[in-house]
């Protein structure tokens, strides 16, 4: 690990001016993926800002049709919270399945999506539960959020606030884990929502993305035999030496009938 | 029987230090004026290096020097040997190239020892070992090692890359009973490579004094006797008695912490150029995966022949065994005489040919880890044998059962060198057969397919070489050192007894059962016995731990440490009781007359042989005895575990959903320590099969450099593991033990695969992945659709 500047304001406001003061300057949100980074020296920010002493992004609150979850909020909270639990269980299981026990008590909701990690889980969340991005500038729906691999439309100097998930009418999730790293290999949000089926996949491709195909399906009839027959091409699918492209396009698939399996209850 | 005696399941007593953050590791330990090591890396897999400029890093804060290979050479450094010759096929020696602490002109894996770099913090020596900038040729790789043979030469001294072409076994013998078989079954398989993955890296502070010109070596060794021998005879050549070498706390080696290393080479060396200041280095995790010696990473093709009931009549098996880029410590013997000398098996095979040959590759050294040639010989066997039985199409227990070694042929003398003492396997698998209730195993792969799975079980019935070794066996096969073990029981004057051995604890738990051993042969209380290892300063000359030896050969050495003690005792205790020496008996710490009511505890005795005011004429005070122990042969643990396993065929997972083991360890001390010595094996091997796997990509880049890649079985991945024993005592050795440290590394890769191709109809390769499961269980869902 490089020297660094450590900051660790009590305000977003703080934090703002803080990351706008230092060009080099990085976010620490949990730092499941940037203390790593830092200390093989793959990574050498001038400062960091902690946010972890702001206690306006910590906690999850109902707010009408949806469950607001502060950007500075552990995985383990949004699994053991008694909200999400009730309200949209999925969102629940879908953090109590991130990585390990330190991971869901250090790690942040913000962390991650502002990472996006193309293996991460909550991106899956975002996207397949129709959630919008509450920052320090403004708010952004989750289809214009995740932008490309470890891509967002979050602009320099801007930090995520909150993220609201409208309450589905059902919510499925399913992952086939790394064997290895517990990042998804595949991971599969699948939501029926006000709006129609929306159904999310991490993992699979460089960022999270919608699949169309089976939210037609799913909009005729939600069942997890509606995605019968439907293929998944493996063209720009990620291939590693855990998966390849081909075996990740089947697994999108097995996926997404658990998830809607799981959205039936 | 005492709760804390032989047979009793004690608690470790360690482990109290160990889960409360009080053990003591080399890492733990910080000496005055301590300067830090950092290593400058080869990050490419075989290049010339053509320059190495130092001057920056020198100048950077910090920064008291940076060494390279010609600094070395320059002091007469040798080269860290291999201690363990193998004669090939024509008679010649292995091919031994050098293999420096720092390299001299050429990198040969992405790893290697390029410079290294001291400094006052660990932050500084690491910052400026990114200044050092290294010139590197690149020259080609050779990463596949069936084409190894025909890639760049990686040594002068090595043509074809080959390290020697080994044979064992009457090849005329093999071929004429092949001519006359009624069936030939074949297979060819991989052994995977392993990376081991000890739970604390290896470190090391190399200090010397300018005083006494003393040096002392703090290592993560498995063997610090053996660790000065190398280091004072072959590399830094310095005499013995000036060297002391402490393992303290060692957590976890599973053999890779045998050998020794350029790290604790380069940092004890480093110490006498900087006139004495304490060098240390602990290794980053990432160093681990590229520079631990590796693991297995064998290619073979297998053959056996029966005849028309199904009776073996000869194996023949041909291993291509990858060696890395220079040979470790005893690199060379694993696929030769810990490996084909176990071919045999528990079958009563007449004729047996092996052909190893041994190759250099752009990779890390690969030497012993966890059974070291014994698993790699079992997975040949059970799964060549579980292939006959379905070539044949009977039973594959019944194959087994009609194969065995029978009772009354022991000693065994078997084709390929090794006499078996004592073994009876029957037991073993019937005990197997029942505790999985194998009789409905129809009846739950039914229920399995109903829910849309395949289930398959799988046999391993595995026998292990292990108690190394009688050193003049050993040493005809090729062996630098004995494979002895010794042992000091001293008792204090009041009454305790410590207890010095020259085996080595990195997790085995002998601070527990070592004591548990002396308690019940001295019949002193457990509480009273401490078990002192891992300091050439404080232990007689002894062996260390590995080969599943602790408890054989130095258990053995203990007891006879305490025959001893008694013997001496008595003299005393004769004295005390006014009695003749020859009517002494001794039980249960009380030295009794025969026919009479006198007794003296040993308790007395020791403190009149340490205040011997009425004393015997002629013996020597002092009640503190000094044993060796050279086994007479090796012990030969076996077994027979079954697993069973459940395919999803949509996704390829395998679940275990379960395991008996019915081992033979002959003589158990710690029931409680055993068992867990299983399941830390089994899970092990359970790794092999399912998840573990070295990976180097075409340009020689370690692919699985780190947790995120490397897959280590977890809790998630295992089952409830079900333990049997059975029993057939040890011939050979005073305890009637055997080993049991790696038996479940070995027994439990072969029982893994033959469910999965059990279930699968097919044979696979490990690690049996969920992709390459998913693509065979798809096909034959497919064909069966059809």
């Amino acid at each position: 690990m490089y020297a660094f500047n450590y900051h660790r304001p009590d305000s977003v406001e703080a934090a703002a001016q803080a990351l706008a003061a230092n060009e080099e300057a990085k976010l620490l949100a949990g730092g499941m993926t940037l203390l790593p980074t830092m200390k093989q020296r793959l990574a050498m920010p001038s400062d960091l800002v902690d946010l972890s002493g702001i206690a306006d992004l910590k906690g999850v609150r109902a707010e009408g049709d949806s469950v607001v979850v502060g950007a500075m909020t552990r995985h383990a909270l949004v699994e053991s919270d008694a909200t999400v639990q009730s309200k949209i269980p999925a969102l629940a299981k879908l953090a109590g399945g991130i990585g390990d026990p330190q991971v869901r008590n250090c790690g942040t909701i913000g962390g991650s999506i502002a990472n996006a990690d193309p293996a991460a889980d909550y991106p899956a969340a975002v996207l397949g539960l129709g959630a919008t991005v509450k920052t320090s500038k403004r708010e952004i729906a989750a289809d214009d959020f995740f932008t490309a691999l470890f891509e967002t439309a979050l602009e320099p100097g801007e930090l995520i606030v909150s993220v609201h998930f409208p309450v589905p009418e059902a919510a499925g999730y399913a992952k086939f884990d790394n064997p290895a790293s517990r990042y998804a290999v595949v991971g599969v949000m699948v939501a029926k929502t006000g709006g129609g089926v929306r159904v999310a996949v991490t993992g699979a491709g460089p960022s999270v993305f919608r699949h169309g195909e089976m939210e037609q399906a799913l909009n005729g009839s939600f069942a997890p035999e509606a995605l019968d027959g439907i293929a998944t091409p493996a063209d720009n699918l990620n291939s590693d030496i855990h998966a390849s492209a081909e075996y990740r396009a089947h697994l999108v698939g097995v996926m997404a009938k658990r998830a809607v399996a799981a959205a039936l209850g | 029987m005492p709760d804390t005696g032989i047979g009793a399941s004690v608690r470790r007593r360690e482990d109290f230090r160990f889960i409360t953050g009080r053990g003591r590791y080399v890492d733990d330990i910080d000496r005055p004026g301590q300067l830090h090591a950092v290593f400058v890396r080869s990050p490419v897999a075989h290049a010339k290096v053509t320059s190495i400029d130092i001057d920056a890093a020198k100048q950077a804060p910090g920064v008291v020097a940076v060494f390279v290979g010609e600094d070395m050479a320059a002091d007469n450094v040798g080269s860290l040997p291999c201690g363990w010759v193998v004669t090939d096929r024509n008679g010649d020696p292995h091919k031994a190239p050098p293999h420096w602490p720092l390299v001299r002109g050429r990198v040969r894996y992405v790893g290697d020892h390029v410079a290294v770099v001291i400094a006052e913090t660990l932050a500084a020596a690491r910052d400026a070992a990114e200044l050092v900038e290294v010139d590197y040729e690149e020259l080609p790789v050779v990463v596949d090692l069936s084409a190894a043979g025909t890639g760049e030469q990686l040594h002068d001294e090595a043509p074809g890359n080959l390290c020697y072409d080994w044979e064992l076994g009457d090849k005329a013998a093999v071929d004429a009973a092949f001519a006359q078989a009624a069936h030939v079954s074949k297979l060819d398989l991989v052994n995977n490579r392993l990376i081991p993955n000890a739970m604390e890296p290896r470190a090391a502070i190399g200090e010397y004094d300018p005083g006494t010109d003393n040096y002392t070596i703090y290592s993560t060794s498995q063997n610090p006797h053996l660790l000065r021998l190398i280091l004072c005879a072959f590399v830094l050549n310095l005499p013995e008695h000036k060297v002391r070498v402490v393992a303290p706390d060692v957590g976890g080696g599973f053999g890779s912490k045998i050998y020794a290393y350029a790290e604790e080479t380069v940092c004890t060396w480093a110490s006498k150029r900087l006139n004495g200041k304490p060098v240390k280095w602990t290794a980053e995790r990432t160093e681990s995966f590229l520079s631990d010696a590796h693991g297995r990473d064998h290619v073979t093709q297998a053959e056996l022949a029966m005849d028309d009931e199904g009776k073996f009549l000869a194996l023949r098996v041909d291993t291509t065994a990858n060696m890395g880029a220079y040979l470790s410590s005893f690199a060379t013997s694993i696929p030769t005489y810990l490996y084909a000398t176990l071919l045999a098996g528990q079958y009563a095979t007449p004729a047996i040919y092996c052909n190893v040959k041994a190759y250099f590759t752009t990779t890390a050294p690969v030497d012993a880890y966890r059974g070291a040639g014994r698993p790699e010989a079992t997975y040949v066997i059970e799964r060549l044998v579980e292939v006959a039985a379905r070539d044949l199409k009977v039973d594959p227990a019944e194959l087994r059962r009609k194969n065995f070694i029978q009772p009354d042929q022991f000693p065994y003398q078997t084709p390929v060198a090794l006499v078996y003492d004592i073994g009876d396997y029957e037991p073993s698998l019937d005990k197997a057969l029942e505790m999985i209730r194998y009789g409905e195993f129809p009846q739950r792969r039914s229920q399995s397919e109903a829910r849309g799975k395949l289930r398959g079980i799988g046999f391993s019935a595995y026998i292990e070489a292990c108690g190394i070794a009688p050193s003049a066996v050993v040493g005809s096969l090729g062996a630098g050192v004995g494979l002895w073990e010794s042992a000091q029981v001293r008792f204090n004057p009041t009454g305790s007894v410590s207890v010095f051995t020259g085996a080595h604890s990195h997790g085995q738990g002998h601070e527990t059962t070592f004591a548990q051993l002396v308690s019940d042969q001295l019949g002193v209380p457990y509480e009273q016995i401490e078990i002192v290892h891992g300091d050439t300063g404080q232990i007689p000359m002894g062996m260390g731990t590995y080969g599943s030896r602790s408890l054989a050969v130095g258990g053995s050495a203990i007891t006879k440490a305490c025959d001893k003690i008694i013997e001496k005792g008595k003299k005393i205790a004769a004295h005390l009781m006014e009695a003749s020496v020859d009517d002494v008996e001794f039980a249960d710490g009380q030295f009794t007359v025969a026919g009479t009511d006198k007794s003296k505890g040993i308790g007395e005795v020791a403190f009149t042989a340490y205040v011997p005011h009425n004393y015997p004429e002629g013996v020597e005070p002092g009640l503190d005895e000094t044993a060796f122990y050279d086994p007479l042969n090796f012990t030969y643990p076996s077994g027979v575990h079954i697993a069973e396993v459940e395919i999803d065929p949509d996704t390829g997972e395998t679940e275990i959903v379960d395991w008996v083991a019915v081992d033979d360890f002959g003589k158990v001390l710690n029931p409680m320590i055993v068992e867990g010595q299983v399941h830390g094996g089994i899970a092990q091997g359970v790794g092999q099969a399912l998840l573990e796997n070295a990976v180097y990509d075409d340009s020689g880049q370690l692919v699985t450099g780190s947790y995120m890649d490397y897959t280590m079985p977890r809790a998630d991945d295992l089952c409830e593991f079900r333990v049997g024993m059975t029993v057939s005592e040890c011939t050979h050795n005073p305890l009637g033990v055997k080993g049991c440290g790696e038996a479940g590394a070995i027994a439990a890769p072969a029982a893994v695969m033959n469910a999965i191709t059990d279930a699968l109809g097919e044979e696979i390769d490990m690690p049996a992945s969920r992709e390459k499961v998913w693509r065979h269980a798809q096909a034959r869902f497919k064909a069966a659709a059809e």
